[in-house]
């Protein structure tokens, strides 16, 4: 067995992380490890990788026990890490980003053999198939090649045990499909591979072993050959889930927001949407899927207020909102769930409560006159937490130390409190666990049966086809493709997402 | 007991900084103790205890300074004669004297740090109200009864101070320029507009070769709160307490204090809940200004009586360290300027009786201001548990994860 984990225990303060958890992986194979956030996949994995010590429990490579003390000696070990965030310095090229840290070095003056690190760059390149230009600057690489890098930084410093924690959260269909071809080349070349994600269909396609972590302990075990989704959700969540959202035929009724030839310009006054037409009838989910940086944010931005439009229309139920302030906007009956809810739809140093109040603090029955009434305050939020099934200590509870689901609840549960016409959720179950999309994909079915026009905003495919009634396909801020729900297969919006044009055939 | 432990356990770093800080300038009192360290070789054990002494001779002369001597507090107490009571009783009041102005400043660096924004300015604010009061006062001279011009100079001040503050706002809110730079830059503008209208010979004292004003105190007094000889202490006080409770008040029950919180804590945040993030900034500014204009306007007719360049003596500064020990919270803003009056006040006596100089009194108060800032050192050192209570609004930087992320997560209940 080349690696094995005996019974780690890592005990933080209120929270059991990992409790007497074991796995072991064998030389070139690829180990899938499920679990929600909170599982303690991390934690694990900072434990393998010499980032924490654990409280007990024992670490064998080759079964030879071993104790880190910090990475470098779980490096030394010939354990790499790519973590979800990369780390890589923008301005480097790429030899000098690989070997930063592990130079070799020449010479009198001991400088950089920048001759030495690119030739053993480009070799591990050939060898392990992972196409990269060593001369590259990094911020000029998409983010799949990033990763790449990623990963050449892991076997540059002679890695043969290599951790990927979430690696397809940030690239496209396509390039997820040339992760895994790597990640079986990697595993081919005697390598092994611990694959965290909570993505169901990626750990059945590449995975060899497959792990399920359940709140610090392993649920369970399976074999990618013999699994199904459901089993494998059902594992991680501890309950039966609904994996398919249960939802009828939508019933489209008139256009509630109308978007004509709009054209917004990003934070560096780039064209970021380049003239989109879209409409979005009543009681209907429209997903706009992409990849991120696509022009969605910016769309988004344009349609609630946030920001200012260069040229084109939007009117939501007949009103013109062109440069309308988000106030205005959501005066109209404009639900938005933002994309990053921790910098835009939460304030995590204040209460649930005043989270819950966030956009409607000034109107009766919150205040009058400008003063609060706190009786009412702490009663709508009271009965918010209630419906909306909100699992927090209190309602003084700082929003900021809620799990992420439960943060994301208390901003459905301000948007949804009152009656809307219109909701734009932005990548609403992102970073969410299986239960937690569960719910918000219900609670989006249930505002679009109740007659509210949906636009969702995924990069997830998913999501997109579990939940659109209609999809619009955007790529380098143009609408490339709408398709109804029941045409899209994870083929067609792949082909779309990373650019390909059907030209007119599918458009409608 | 568990509920005063919840109330103290907010305070308890606070408490503990300046607990260090005192300790710690201790230490340099005993270090610096050259003629009794002298004779360690001779006779340590007397050397030692003569420094000690020294120190606590030092530290007793504070207390005294800053609330008088107990026991002639009581004497003259009985005896009833009213130029002893006021001897006996000055220290204290001249503690509330000095910290008056404090409580001003420092609700304004609290109102204006909840809204994030940093008000460097409050000595040119301070400073600006006082000039405002001061020519209102000498404007209405005589025209018309002393108490409409005590109000019209409190309003003058105040105004004039809400004015000043105001410019930063505007200026951060529309073009975005820094308001720790503007207010600095306001400041010496401030010191040098009262510099120019103290050359003007109606508000110059006659005769002075200083750029001093006239006393005012002939014209109109802020009414004392304790009638006897030599006592200053005045109803600026209560209207300084008072103004803590107006800003809980605005900060906790209006929608206004939600807009300012709000926009302090996560600015793109407030913007998306539709509230106006520039008209959050000039408000708390002007608000903030306002304070120290009022707290100026005080001074000039009350405690001080004069203006002169020097009026402020760096308040507005030790105003953002009180307000930070303080937690931001009006009640803390009160009880840290009690204890920076306290110091300041009994300074001065321990610089005369035991010789120490006046200057370690600054030492200890840039030490207590590093322990505040420094929270995990005093934690540390005192091995105290859980959060820092000092709720500084700091933005998170945006798409930074926490890790581990198991961390903040809460187990889910039942």
């Amino acid at each position: 067995m080349r690696l094995e984990l005996r019974d780690i225990t890592k005990q933080f303060p209120g929270v059991l992380a990992n409790d007497k958890i074991s796995i072991s992986a064998d030389r070139g194979k690829v180990l899938g490890m499920l679990g929600e956030n909170g599982a303690g996949k991390t934690t694990l994995m900072n434990i393998l990788s010499g980032l924490y010590k654990p409280d007990s429990g024992q670490i064998f490579i080759d079964g030879e026990e071993k104790v880190f003390s910090d990475p470098v000696a779980a490096i030394h070990a010939g354990v790499g890490m790519v973590h979800q965030h990369f780390m890589l310095v923008p301005v480097f090229d790429v030899v000098e980003a690989v070997a930063l840290g592990a130079e070799t070095v020449t010479g009198f003056l001991h400088t950089f053999d920048r001759a030495a690190a690119r030739k053993r760059i480009v070799e591990l390149s050939e060898q392990y198939r992972l196409d990269v230009n060593p001369d590259a600057k990094i911020e000029n690489l998409p983010v799949g090649v990033r990763q790449r890098v990623e990963i050449l930084k892991a076997l540059y410093r002679h890695s043969d045990i290599l951790v990927l924690d979430e690696p397809s959260a940030v690239l496209t269909p396509y390039e997820t499909e040339e992760l895994f071809s790597i990640i079986r080349s990697l595993a081919a070349t005697g390598t092994t591979v611990i694959f965290i994600t909570h993505k169901l269909n990626e750990v059945l396609e590449v995975a060899d072993d497959i792990v399920v972590l359940r709140r610090g302990r392993v649920a369970g075990t399976a074999d990618p050959k013999t699994a199904t989704r459901q089993q494998l959700a059902n594992l991680m969540v501890g309950r039966d889930v609904e994996l398919i959202v249960p939802k009828g035929p939508a019933t489209p009724g008139d256009v509630v927001l109308h978007i004509e030839n709009l054209q917004v310009r990003d934070d560096r006054l780039e064209m970021a949407v380049k003239g989109v037409d879209l409409e979005v009838r009543a009681g209907e989910i429209v997903v706009i899927a992409g990849v991120q940086g696509n022009g969605q944010t910016e769309l988004v931005e344009a349609i609630t207020g946030l920001r200012a439009i260069d040229s084109g229309q939007i009117t939501i139920g007949g009103h013109h909102t062109e440069n309308a302030s988000p106030r205005h906007v959501s005066d109209l009956g404009v639900a938005h769930i933002p994309e990053d809810r921790g910098r835009d739809g939460l304030i995590n140093p204040m209460t649930v409560a005043e989270n819950y109040i966030l956009d409607s603090y000034h109107k009766q029955p919150y205040s009058k006159n400008g003063i609060f009434d706190l009786k009412a305050v702490r009663e709508r939020a009271a009965k918010g937490v209630k419906d909306f099934d909100i699992r927090t200590p209190s309602i003084d509870t700082l929003a900021g130390s809620l799990s992420g689901g439960n943060q994301q609840k208390v901003v459905v549960a301000r948007e949804f409190s009152v009656p809307v016409q219109l909701v734009v959720a932005a990548q609403p179950t992102r970073g969410l666990d299986v239960g937690s999309i569960e719910y918000i994909h219900r609670r989006l079915v249930e505002q679009r049966d109740a007659g509210a026009a949906i636009l969702l905003v995924s990069t997830e495919l998913d999501e997109v086809l579990a939940v659109g009634d209609r999809i619009v396909v955007m790529f380098d801020g143009k609408i490339v493709g709408i398709l109804a729900g029941d045409d899209a297969t994870y083929e067609n919006l792949g082909l779309l997402m990373g650019g390909a044009s059907f030209g007119g055939g599918l458009a409608a | 007991m568990k509920r005063v432990r919840d109330l103290l356990r907010p305070s308890a770093t606070p408490i503990l900084s300046v607990v260090t800080a005192l300790l710690v300038g201790g230490i340099v009192i005993l270090l610096t103790d050259f003629d009794h360290l002298s004779q360690l070789g001779t006779d340590p054990i007397g050397a030692i205890l003569g420094a000690l002494g020294g120190v606590a001779d030092a530290y007793g002369a504070m207390l005294f300074g800053a609330f008088g001597d107990p026991g002639r507090i009581m004497t003259a107490l009985q005896t009833g004669n009213a130029p002893d009571i006021a001897k006996a009783i000055r220290p204290i009041t001249e503690t509330l004297v000095a910290t008056m102005p404090l409580i001003f400043a420092g609700l304004a660096v609290a109102i204006s740090f909840r809204a994030g924004m940093f008000n460097i300015g409050g000595d040119g604010q301070l400073i600006l109200g006082a000039l405002a009061a001061t020519i209102v006062a000498i404007g209405l001279a005589g025209k018309v009864t002393s108490p409409v011009i005590l109000v019209g100079a409190i309003v003058a001040a105040t105004v004039a101070g809400g004015l000043w503050g105001f410019i930063p706002g505007f200026l951060k809110a529309r073009t975005g320029a820094h308001e720790v730079i503007t207010t600095i830059m306001l400041n010496y503008i401030a010191a040098l507009v009262v510099f120019f209208a103290l050359r003007s010979p109606s508000l110059r004292a006659a005769g002075s070769s200083s750029p001093v004003s006239k006393n005012l105190a002939p014209i109109v007094d802020v009414p004392n709160i304790i009638s006897l000889p030599a006592i200053r202490l005045d109803y600026g006080f209560v209207v300084a307490l008072l103004m803590a409770v107006a800003v809980s008040w605005l900060l906790f029950k209006t929608t206004k204090g939600f807009e300012l919180r709000a926009a302090g804590f996560n600015l793109t945040a407030a913007r998306y809940a539709g509230m106006s993030a520039g008209g959050s900034m000039m408000l708390a500014m002007a608000l903030s200004g306002a304070l120290c204009g009022m707290a100026g306007g005080f001074m000039v007719i009350g405690t001080v009586g004069q203006l002169s360049l020097d009026l402020s003596g760096g308040i507005g500064f030790n105003a953002i360290a009180l307000a930070l020990l303080a937690g931001l919270r009006p009640s803390g803003v009160v009880m840290a300027a009690l204890l920076f009056g306290a110091l300041t006040n009994g300074g001065k006596l321990m610089g005369v009786q035991s010789g120490i100089p006046f200057d370690l009194l600054f030492f200890i108060i840039a030490l207590v201001i590093m322990f505040v800032a420094a929270p995990g050192l005093i934690r540390g050192m005192w091995r105290i548990k859980g959060k820092p209570a000092t709720e500084i609004p700091v933005v998170p930087p945006a798409g930074a994860a926490p890790t581990p992320d198991e961390l903040v997560e809460i187990e889910e209940l039942p």
